[in-house]
């Protein structure tokens, strides 16, 4: 199982990049939590540990199981989030988790490892012509994505359930789509998206209307925003310093350690800190690609890319909500955001990253 | 390895694609990095500037309560507005001046200012603090007229409880209070949001149903100039009321029995014996629950719980007593149905029984003579059911027992309810390692010894028997509503179980209840002759001195435990509506104590009409300015003196 070899061609690199995040995540959570919730950054603690054990054996096992066992990982994933509906414990209106006592399970978090495990195996195993997939071979993988979806937009997690679509059209675009099939989807999406508006919850078109224009409503929604984009642009070039940050503390932040944490951040160390963070973000995503581009198989290729489109989209999605140029859709920052299910993912999306990367030579 | 097409190809088809998406994933960063830029750089002064004169003070602006309703949709809990005084600590520029003032103009001490400033240390900065709930109009004239003196101060207007009946509904509505660091803790790890201060349920059913009642906190941004004087409202979260909840009280009996019982040391209890749905549930002595919701000095709190009587104790549900000669149908349907006596079986029921060396005495001196089953339940015969429960055996009548609920808890959403006790061969052989003695059998047999049952538990079983033999659980809440009045959960009667009695002999058993309040010698004969409401029931005197036998310090608490008289019946006996027990401890015997006030109940349920009338205006009249309890007194003519003592019998 292990070889000799693959220490040589473990990357180190990758690794002190997650390590950075990670500190870079518990500084924040400290910073934001230490004094009004103390018990959330003991519990951050956990999490790490949890998440390093878990990266450890991510990356140990070859990821040939993964492959192996797709449809048993993808059908548990789907069995976990059924039963969010009748085990599940609701909080402000949503019902995501299920308690396992100490602590509480998202399984809408594991269900994108393995959307995207299942969607590499299909792709992997399928015949496509050079042109690239037409509409019909879309179905099989459409359907593939969306009965996750289903369920995790009725908890109603909306953030997730975009991840799952970013995903999926990530995954199919690099295995190649028509390109008049792209040009159809796109124009018909643009047709049907106001329809959508319909069976929006009225928190999620509150927050929609309110990134159109903040200021006009600075009192309900768009105050978050508003919020978020004083306490980044407070903090200037060099910040306000660690633990020196007034405004992302205040208690009309509510959200100061999970999904905005990154206001918290950027108040604190600045356009700089902002800086290093964006960097470490785009050395994990620039390796993710190496990694997929000189794995040894498609399936390799498949998997790395897609934990790459992932880690990329909610980086993206957060921070371009954070700054204000995205809607507060609530996705949560990889390795940074507080959330025991969500930081042991991403953990486990990096260890598979590693996997794959140090297995390249190796047939 | 599975076989596949592709798979010994390398994934350098992909290559151009791959290259599509590091281009889309440099511009994204490049997009992300400019924004940042324009707001931390170009735009920082602006944002700074924001920051700086965030010269905005947060005040939480607390949800309103949901309200509770009685049946019949009258308030019995809502909210008055009321003000609170807060302090910012930052705008404090003399503190000793600040306190001294304060103490001068409102009423509190330095120190309390002190203690609620030591509590909330580790607020954010800027955010006030709570210095004293709910002035007196007096309070808030005062510190009004000097605020600009004391810069710091703040006042705010804030939703307060109120409870309409007060006293009448203290145990059963509960009360609030700030939250303590513990509930503060255990709040914390189930995902819910308090800060110190916050109020919370902290009994009856304000605690057990918190989740629904509670409604989200808004909170309001105050701009304020240098001295920290609100200039202006800058935002405004508007707090979401909590829900709205209908219970399945009747608040006319609630109040009834409060009345009746006020005086005394007791309980009363009332349930729809067709559904569960409870009527009525008051427990005496009582507090007042406006007085302790709006913040009470340290010693009234004190007082309250240092009260030897146990104010704080919900007797209705945890109150454990042995159920006495309120027992007897239970044991006398049981004893029918396994055949060991039949209608007619008659028994020579003496002054008292012999069984193992020791009489065991019957309450009527000169007994009952020969009788049936019907007459000892009338008479409430003692020596009859020490002989049927021999023959029956202890067993037997603890299954018969547990079929009614007995020993287990009823399940009524109040927390802290207690289970009782139905004592067996095999319990005490668990509990105390030694067999089972028939001379205990006895003391069961009437309702006497181990045997222990709450108020609740023993209308549970009651409306069982009064409605042919189904035990339902009993429910207090009918529905919550959202506050646009969107229904989010109406409740439907839930069985605790069938009693599996045949119809005949739960017949037989509700005659012999009827005849205790018709027959002549019925122990409850006055019942029938003071008003016309066909009811049904059976009294019961219960001694604790053989429970506590066991302890040590026999005396001092035998005396104080002595005789608590018990009243369970229903009425009307051929379509029982309404099923009621009392118990008034140490109120002597159950028909000269209980029975009178189980017919205030019957009476106030009854007498809908022109009593109902009354009461709907009640809530509609101005609240007392202090939200003292107002409690409407229904009607205190009907109390009548309790009955002669020759005319009161177990």
């Amino acid at each position: 199982m292990i070889d000799r070899r693959l220490f040589t061609h473990f990357d180190w690199a990758i690794l002190s990049v997650i390590i950075g995040l990670v500190c870079v995540g518990f500084a924040s959570i400290y910073s934001a939590t230490h004094i009004h919730m103390p018990s959330i950054y003991t519990k951050d603690m956990y999490w790490i540990g949890i998440g390093s054990g878990m990266m450890l054996l991510a990356i140990v096992f070859s990821y040939s199981y993964l492959e192996r066992f797709a449809y048993v990982i993808y059908g548990l994933s789907i069995a976990l989030l059924i039963s969010v509906f009748f085990i599940g414990s609701s909080f402000s209106g949503a019902k995501r988790w299920i308690s396992l006592g100490f602590f509480t399970l998202q399984p809408s978090e594991f269900a994108k490892l393995a959307l995207i495990i299942m969607l590499a195996k299909y792709f992997n195993e399928k015949l496509i012509s050079d042109k690239g997939m037409g509409l019909k071979d879309l179905i099989v993988p459409a359907v593939i994505m969306i009965i996750p979806f289903l369920l995790i937009a009725k908890q109603p997690d909306l953030g997730t359930g975009i991840i799952l679509w970013m995903i999926f059209w990530s995954m199919a675009f690099v295995v190649k789509i028509r390109t008049r099939v792209i040009l159809g989807l796109g124009a018909l999406f643009a047709a049907v998206a106001p329809f959508g508006w319909v069976f929006l919850k009225d928190y999620q078109k509150a927050r929609i209307t309110s990134f159109m224009s903040p200021e006009s409503d600075p009192l309900g929604s768009g105050y978050h925003v508003m919020q978020s984009k004083i306490a980044i642009g407070s903090g200037g070039f060099l910040g306000k310093g660690f633990m020196e940050g007034t405004q992302g503390k205040l208690m009309f932040l509510p959200e100061h350690h999970t999904d905005f944490i990154f206001a918290v951040l950027a108040e604190e160390w600045g356009l700089l800190g902002v800086m290093v963070v964006l960097g470490l973000f785009l050395a994990l995503i620039i390796s993710g690609i190496n990694t997929a581009s000189s794995s040894k198989d498609r399936f390799g290729f498949l998997v790395a890319f897609g934990i790459t489109a992932m880690f990329f989209w909610q980086v993206f999605i957060n921070l371009g909500m954070v700054a204000g140029i995205m809607p507060v859709v609530g996705v949560p920052l990889p390795f940074i955001s507080y959330g025991g299910s969500f930081l042991i993912t991403s953990m486990i999306a990096a260890g598979i990253l590693l996997n794959i990367n140090m297995r390249r030579f190796i047939f | 390895m599975s076989s596949s097409y592709f798979k010994d190809k390398e994934p350098r088809e992909f290559k151009g694609r791959v290259f599509a998406a590091t281009v889309l994933i440099g511009a994204a960063f490049f997009t992300l990095l400019f924004r940042f830029w324009y707001l931390q750089v170009k735009e920082h002064s602006y944002y700074n500037e924001l920051s700086q004169n965030n010269a905005t003070r947060l005040i939480k602006a607390v949800a309103p309560r949901g309200v509770i309703y009685d049946r019949l949709g009258i308030k019995i809990a809502e909210n008055r507005p009321g003000f609170d005084l807060y302090i910012v600590p930052e705008d404090v520029k003399d503190w000793p001046k600040t306190k001294q003032m304060l103490a001068s103009l409102i009423d509190i001490d330095e120190e309390t200012i002190d203690e609620r400033l030591e509590k909330s240390k580790k607020r954010p900065p800027f955010q006030a603090v709570k210095i004293k709930e709910d002035l007196s109009w007096d309070e808030t004239v005062r510190v009004e007229s000097f605020k600009f003196e004391i810069p710091g101060i703040m006042l705010d207007v804030a939703p307060k409880r109120s409870y309409v009946f007060g006293e009448a509904t203290a145990h059963l509505l509960g009360y609030l209070g700030e939250i303590s660091e513990k509930e503060l803790k255990e709040r914390e790890e189930e995902g819910e949001s308090y800060s110190p201060g916050d109020l919370t349920g902290k009994y009856g059913l304000e605690k057990y149903y918190e989740k629904e009642l509670r409604g989200v906190d808004g909170g309001k941004e105050l701009e304020v100039d240098a001295l920290g004087r609100k200039i202006r409202v800058v935002n405004w979260i508007p707090p979401y009321p909590g829900n709205n909840m209908k219970l399945t009280i009747d608040i006319r009996t609630q109040v009834a029995a409060w009345i009746a019982l006020k005086d005394k040391v007791g309980a009363a209890v009332a349930m729809d014996p067709k559904t569960g749905k409870v009527l009525a549930m008051v427990s005496t002595p009582t507090f007042d629950p406006n007085a302790l919701s709006t913040g009470i000095s340290r010693d009234e709190w004190k007082e309250i719980i240092e009260n030897p009587l146990n104010v704080m104790n919900n007797r209705a549900v945890q109150g454990q007593y042995p159920p006495a000669s309120t027992y007897k149908p239970i044991h006398a349907a049981a004893a029918l149905e396994e055949g060991v006596i039949t209608p007619e079986t008659k028994i020579f029921s003496g002054p008292s029984y012999w069984f193992a060396g020791r009489a065991y005495r019957d309450w009527k001196e000169e007994g009952h003579g020969i009788i049936n089953v019907h007459r000892a339940i009338v008479e409430s015969s003692d020596t009859f059911f020490y002989q049927v429960g021999l023959k029956l055996g202890i067993d037997r009548l603890a299954d018969y027992t547990k079929r009614f609920g007995f020993g287990t808890k009823t399940g009524v959403p109040i927390h802290n309810e207690k289970a009782g006790l139905v004592p067996s061969s095999e319990w005490k052989k668990k509990t105390y390692g030694v067999k089972w003695y028939e001379g205990e059998t006895i003391s069961v047999s009437v309702g006497q010894g181990y045997m222990l049952t709450t108020p609740l538990q023993l209308l549970n079983a009651y409306a069982a028997i009064a409605n042919g033999g189904t035990l339902w659980k009993p429910l207090l809440v009918e529905e919550i509503k959202t506050p646009e009045g969107k229904e989010i959960s109406r409740t439907v009667s839930e069985k605790r179980g069938e009693l599996g009695i045949s119809e005949k002999t739960m017949d037989r058993v509700r005659d012999g209840l009827r005849g205790v309040t018709h027959d002549d010698g019925g122990t409850a004969r006055f019942l029938s002759r003071t008003t016309d409401l066909k009811i049904a029931g059976k009294t019961g005197t219960a001694q604790v001195a053989k429970l506590i036998k066991r302890t040590k310090n026999v005396e001092s608490i035998a005396y104080k435990y002595r005789d608590h008289a018990w009243f369970a019946g229903f009425a009307p006996y051929d379509n029982p509506e309404i099923a009621v027990v009392v118990i008034v401890e140490h109120g002597g015997f159950g028909a000269s104590a209980a029975a009178p006030v189980a017919r205030e109940l019957f009476k106030a349920y009854f007498g809908k009409a022109e009593e109902a009338a009354g009461i709907e205006t009640a809530p509609a009249q101005p609240a007392p300015p202090q939200g003292g309890p107002a409690v409407v007194p229904i009607s205190t003519e009907g109390r009548k003196p309790a009955l002669p003592a020759e005319e009161a019998r177990d």
